[in-house]
């Protein structure tokens, strides 16, 4: 009993003293674990919170039912509905018509948008959906199946600005109607914009006669879901094809939507967490190499390696658990600021029209405590061990200190690290997930900055060599030998530095080069000199063939080339794949599409099936590959095509597919178009071109835009899903920057004898200041040199495996060489006044007590 | 809900009808009114409606306008309103005797005659269901409503053929009735067979609803049906046979603007007669419009006006459920005859407030004439329901 108290008593003052004495790198140290964790959490809460949203929204327009049946294409005819309400294992049949349907409001905020409104058999549906029902006035009860009312949900009311028995326009082509809005809805979820209206009314004045969404069942009771989707799935395909889904099919699709988004987010707050831990462990080393005496000293004094080991890992973990709690509390406040203010969306567009609020979560909460106490053990676990097997005898003698890193100089893990990094980044992705490409990136990291003590030693010793050859002057020939004999200390000072710049390197190559190859892609795929559409979105946009006509005629266009894009459904687990019809020049469709050059030759192409042109991620999620010969469901009985090339796609990570308008409308007999995309004749210029074209009949109805404006709003919106990635970087940096200070100025502490002694022999205190200033500015721009060939290699693996894998897109690399330089400049500038700063405060101490210390 | 039904076929007044359209033209029932009540249920009663828009144009009852069979044997979408009503006793194999009610209402909405989708809801097609079991001490009943269109629900002209999902009631070619209803609690299958002509009611089947003339609708019923058939309860299949009426009237307008629920006994008499009796009552209680027709079993005629015809009620009986009290034995009097009915059980009240939302009493009586056991019936009465006050 006695001696535990005596051991708690000891380790309790052994971790009070150091503390005191160091509170700033401690503090630097919990800081740096605070943030990681604080991001890593807010990021799980706010995607977590949004996507359970988002799924939830999703669900309650399904309201309670068992099954859906729905077509592969976006509407189906309606004749499978009274023959599925009619089954005999169908306790109900609910049918539903969803559009999102275009506003032609001019104010800033709804331009460009549009309204999710359902057509609903009240009589259906209030069984199936009961909250999807609207409420009418007290007086006017037979709203709920009037031709002309519509109810809105309170988010929607809010968002429009508008009122129960306001009007409400909305566009359908080229022609803008008017409803009634005629109240609310009995219960829709907090944020979630919808419309419901009469199905009847809603098929009629959205131009969708005879068209359904989807069917929506209610089972008999005992009917078992399994077989019956299965038996009818068989029943379906003598009807053409249809889709069975259930519940979970809905939400795997919504995670399949959003996970690479939401996994590559995650991984980019493990990348603060890493950067985190190895600023503690940087200072845990160096506070062990700091107190090698005094632990040397407590072993000869009795002190088992066990008891010392016991110590420093409790040090580490108060650090961890001190920074993992702050970091849970501040995620905790930036998940709900950021829900509250912004909404769930991270600027990835996946989440649109919720209102998420941040959910408390006791499981997830102790898992990042875990991580980040896990990660500070581990940042611990080296020091400890090593200052645990020192033997107390040649430690405790002055001098030691950098033999004490000599475990972490052997080369041989690092090059493991790296070469096993080169490896799994050569393997394929896992559930679609580039699980080894994050693994090699974190490998390479982690050779990369294990590595560094050897190469410092070699490069500072080489420079060594050349400086004293030529006799230079005293102080810079001790700074290098300082930094080319002691190399294992200040490589650990500079590890922060090295891994938070390569992560910057990394991240910035891949985003240029994934911005550069975006905006040459726009150039390719905007080759008119004006787009038309009569609105941005929606499923009740588009043009009749008798407007096209008149929009071709229109005096100054030289040619009109007109789209059409629809959704197809090939797998029910998977998000829509788009299909666009337009003309496309067969002899050389790269005239038409940034094609990758994997293509079959046009000659190569047989009469019997229809060439279509598919998205790269085509080729990754459906192996479309170039020659392989596909049904798709474009008209029934599906007609055969064959796959003519691939081109590149940055729109649509879950696929798309063009085809030629003719062959499009041919086979389906679909004569409407959505966009056009128009050419103008020579001394015609876009604004005389927009003025007669407004005077068409329907004129007023029409969007125009340039391909400038087009690109300028493309890369607004990437420069907008990258924010978080910026924001990332940033902390990054500051992490890496904290870390510099608190090792220069441990060091600098360290060193005091050192500085003392210097002092004694007749050098100035400016000299020393100078040698400080110049060893952190030598040890900074080597790190940068080295965090740029590190970063470098990682951007390789970010822009040719992560990204094609996440998101099944290929891109040039490209170098943003100003904001690299800007950075590795700003770096070596604070990482030089860091050293100089923390120098400053142990060499104006008193010169003999200093040197007194050296005992 | 705070709705007072109205007349037999559930139509209450909603107390905010607008000014403008009350005074101009009394559209008050013939109306479905689609309310939706707390539970999450389809509320549905009739109510005066004002639409701004131009509303189709309904047919209106004209007097002299003779029935025509078989061609009024079906729906006449033109009118706003129309029913195929039928009640009856049934006996069990163990001589226990049973009542039911089975109701297809088709009602025409405002909804725009130029939607050209098969979902346009320009007809509704309701149904109701009840059985009456003094075993099991009360109603058992339910109900349904949809759209028509599709093939799942419709009220066909030319012949009575009226569909709701798995409800249906097809009159055939020999003119005998083939009804089936499966509904929550229980399953009926019956054949209803005519052994009488229809009797046309007031003028020819030209039946006057109130004092103006355009309150009216055209009426006429299939009294001493024979029923055959089957009721299934938990699972289980009882043969039964009975006797039953039917009603079918159709109308535009109906109901006097004071006129605040009505009594109506249909009586399958057991020589051979059939006697129907109704009167609609006034805000405080009083006789706004009465009528009663007796036909022999020879097929004599005789109609009584509405100040031959009287309602006494003889004993109340307080709901439970709606505090509403119902006069459950009630005195009538046509001319000099004198009609005692008996309620086969006090409570045979629809307490549908939290699903259709409409509050009566239909139910199975046994009757006398002039003090003598005479035949068997099926009585209703509307608006007792008094509105809730908080």
């Amino acid at each position: 009993m006695t001696t535990r108290t005596h051991g708690g008593t000891l380790s309790r003052w052994l971790f009070l003293g150091e503390w005191r004495a160091h509170r700033i790198q401690a503090g630097t140290a919990i800081v740096a674990i605070a943030l990681g964790v604080a991001l890593g959490f807010a990021i799980h809460l706010i995607n977590t919170a949004a996507f359970n949203e988002f799924s939830a929204a999703a669900r309650s327009l399904s309201g309670q039912a068992d099954l859906q049946v729905r077509g592969p294409q976006p509407t189906f005819d309606e004749s499978l509905y009274p023959m599925l309400a009619q089954h005999t294992n169908v306790e109900l049949a609910n049918p539903v018509l969803e559009l999102d349907v275009a506003l032609p409001g001019n104010s800033g905020e709804r331009k460009n948008s549009t309204l999710k409104i359902l057509g609903l058999d009240i009589f259906r549906a209030s069984d199936m959906a009961p909250d999807l029902i609207g409420i009418p006035a007290e007086d006017k009860l037979l709203d709920i199946l009037a031709d002309d009312a519509i109810f809105l949900s309170p988010a929607a009311m809010e968002w429009l600005g508008v009122k129960q028995g306001d009007p409400l326009q909305l566009r359908v082509g080229t022609q803008t109607i008017t409803l009634r809005i005629a109240g609310g809805l009995r219960r829709a979820r907090a944020g979630q914009r919808i419309g419901i209206m009469d199905i009847g009314a809603a098929q009629w004045h959205f131009h969708h006669l005879g068209q359904l969404s989807r069917i929506e069942l209610k089972l008999v009771p005992g009917i078992d879901r399994a077989v019956f989707t299965a038996a009818l799935g068989q029943e379906l395909e003598l009807r053409g094809q249809y889709l069975v889904t259930d519940t979970a099919d809905q939400e795997a699709r919504i995670a399949n939507m959003s996970r690479a988004y939401r996994v590559n987010l995650n991984m980019l707050a493990m990348v603060a967490l890493f950067t985190g831990a190895f600023l503690v462990f940087s200072t845990q080393a160096l506070s062990v190499v700091r107190r090698r005496h005094q632990f040397a000293l407590l072993r000869v004094l009795g002190l088992t390696r066990r008891q010392l080991l016991k110590q420093i890992l409790f040090e580490g973990a108060a650090l961890g658990s001190i920074g993992s709690l702050a970091g849970l509390v501040l995620g905790y406040l930036i998940a709900a600021t950021a829900l509250y203010y912004f909404g769930g969306d991270l600027g990835g567009g996946f989440f649109p029209g919720v209102r998420p609020s941040v959910h408390f979560d006791p499981s997830t909460t102790i898992v990042f405590f875990i991580l980040g106490l896990g990660i500070t053990l581990l940042g611990s676990a080296a020091p400890a061990l090593e200052a645990a097997s020192a033997t107390p005898a040649p430690a405790l003698k002055s001098g030691s200190e950098d033999a004490a890193f000599s475990k972490l100089a052997t080369p041989w893990p690092a090059v493991v690290c790296l070469g096993a990094g080169g490896m799994l980044s050569q393997l394929p992705p896992v559930f679609d997930l580039p699980v080894f490409g994050y693994l090699a990136v974190a490998l390479l990291l982690i050779g990369g900055i294990a590595l560094m003590p050897r190469l410092s030693a070699l490069v500072f010793s080489a420079i060594l060599d050349a400086v004293t050859r030529r006799g230079h002057g005293a102080m810079p020939t001790l700074a290098l030998a300082r930094l080319a004999n002691a190399p294992n200390q200040a490589s650990v000072a500079l590890g922060g530095v090295l891994a938070s710049f390569t992560l910057v390197v990394a991240m910035a190559i891949m985003v240029a080069s994934f911005r550069v190859s975006v905006d040459e892609w726009l150039k390719h795929i905007l080759p008119a000199d004006l787009y038309v559409r009569t609105a941005a979105s929606g499923d009740t946009r588009g043009l009749r063939p008798d407007e096209t006509k008149a929009l071709a005629a229109t005096p100054g266009i030289a040619r009109a080339d007109f789209f059409r894009s629809s959704q197809l459904v090939l797998d029910p687990s998977r998000p829509n794949v788009a299909l666009i019809a337009r003309p496309i020049d067969m002899a050389d469709p790269g005239n038409t599409l940034p094609m990758t050059g994997d293509a079959i030759d046009a000659d190569l192409l047989r009469e019997d099936a229809t060439p279509i042109w598919v998205s790269e991620a085509m080729v990754d999620l459906y192996a479309y590959t170039p020659g392989r010969r596909v049904t798709l469901p474009v008209a029934i009985p599906p007609p055969d095509f064959v796959v003519a090339g691939v081109w590149r796609d940055y729109g649509r990570q879950f696929g798309a597919i063009q085809m030629r308008l003719a062959d499009y409308q041919a086979l389906s007999g679909d004569q409407k178009v959505n966009d056009a995309a128009l050419w103008l004749e020579a001394g015609v210029t876009p604004e005389e071109a927009i003025a007669s074209l407004k005077r068409l009949p329907f004129g007023e109805a029409l969007e125009f835009s340039e391909p400038a404006q087009i690109r300028a709003l493309s890369l607004s919106i990437f420069d907008r899903s990258f924010a978080v990635t910026y924001l990332l970087e940033g902390v990054a940096i500051i992490i890496g920057l904290l870390g510099v200070a608190a090792s220069f100025s441990a060091q600098a502490l360290a060193r005091g004898k050192e500085f003392g002694m210097l002092r004694h022999i007749g050098v100035t205190r400016r000299q020393i200041l100078g040698m400080l200033a110049a060893e952190g500015g030598l040890l900074t721009t080597l790190g940068i040199v080295l965090g740029f060939a590190l970063g470098w290699c990682i951007s390789l693996i970010l822009v040719f495996v992560v990204n094609p894998q996440s998101f099944h897109w290929t891109m040039r690399l490209s170098l943003p060489w100003s904001a690299l330089l800007s950075v590795a400049a700003a770096l070596l500038l604070s990482a030089a006044l860091t050293a100089l700063a923390s120098g400053r405060h142990t060499v104006s101490s008193d010169v003999i007590r200093s040197v007194r210390e050296d005992w | 809900m705070q709705l007072f039904t109205r007349d037999r076929t559930h139509t209450s007044h909603a107390h905010t009808a607008h000014t403008s359209c009350s005074l101009a033209r009394l559209r008050i029932a013939a109306f479905k009114r689609i309310a939706i009540s707390s539970s999450g249920f389809l509320a549905i009663c009739f109510v005066a409606t004002c639409v701004l828009a131009a509303p189709p144009q309904f047919s209106q009852v004209i007097k002299g306008k003779p029935i025509t069979f078989p061609r009024d044997f079906g729906a006449h979408p033109d009118f706003r309103t129309e029913w195929w009503y039928v009640t009856g006793w049934l006996e069990t194999p163990d001589n226990k005797p049973l009542g039911f009610q089975i109701t297809f209402f088709r009602s025409a909405t405002e909804h725009d005659r130029d939607n050209p989708s098969r979902f346009a809801p320009s007809q509704l097609i309701i149904a109701h269901a009840a059985l009456t079991d003094p075993a099991a001490g009360k109603l058992l009943h339910d109900q349904k409503s949809a759209r028509s269109g599709l093939g799942l629900a419709y009220a066909k002209e030319g012949n009575t053929d009226v569909k709701l999902d798995g409800w249906r009631m097809l009159r055939e070619e020999d003119g005998r009735y083939q009804t089936s209803i499966n509904a929550n609690d229980f399953t009926l299958r019956f054949s209803l067979t005519p052994t009488q002509k229809p009797m046309l009611q007031g003028e020819d089947g030209f039946s006057r609803k109130g004092p103006r003339p355009e309150q009216a609708s055209y009426y006429y019923s299939q009294p001493q049906l024979k029923v055959s058939g089957s009721v299934i309860r938990n699972n289980k299949e009882t043969a039964v046979s009975g006797i039953a009426w039917l009603d079918h009237e159709w109308s535009t307008e109906i109901l006097d603007p004071d006129a605040d629920g009505w009594d109506w006994i249909g009586i399958n008499l057991d020589d051979g007669s059939a006697l129907v009796a109704f009167q609609i009552r006034g805000r405080d209680g009083t006789k706004v419009w009465a009528y009663a027709g007796l036909r022999d079993a020879h097929g004599r005629f005789t109609q009584f006006t509405p100040e031959q015809v009287k309602f006494e009620p003889q004993r109340m009986w307080r709901s439970p459920r709606t505090d509403a009290e119902y006069p459950v034995a009630m005195r009538i009097q046509t001319g000099s005859t004198v009609w005692v009915l008996t309620p086969l059980l006090d409570d045979q009240e629809l307490d549908s407030r939290h699903s259709i939302g409409a509050v009566y009493w239909e139910g199975a009586v046994t009757v006398t004439r002039d003090g003598k056991p005479a035949g068997r019936g099926y009585f209703e009465m509307t608006g007792y329901v008094k509105p809730l006050r908080l």
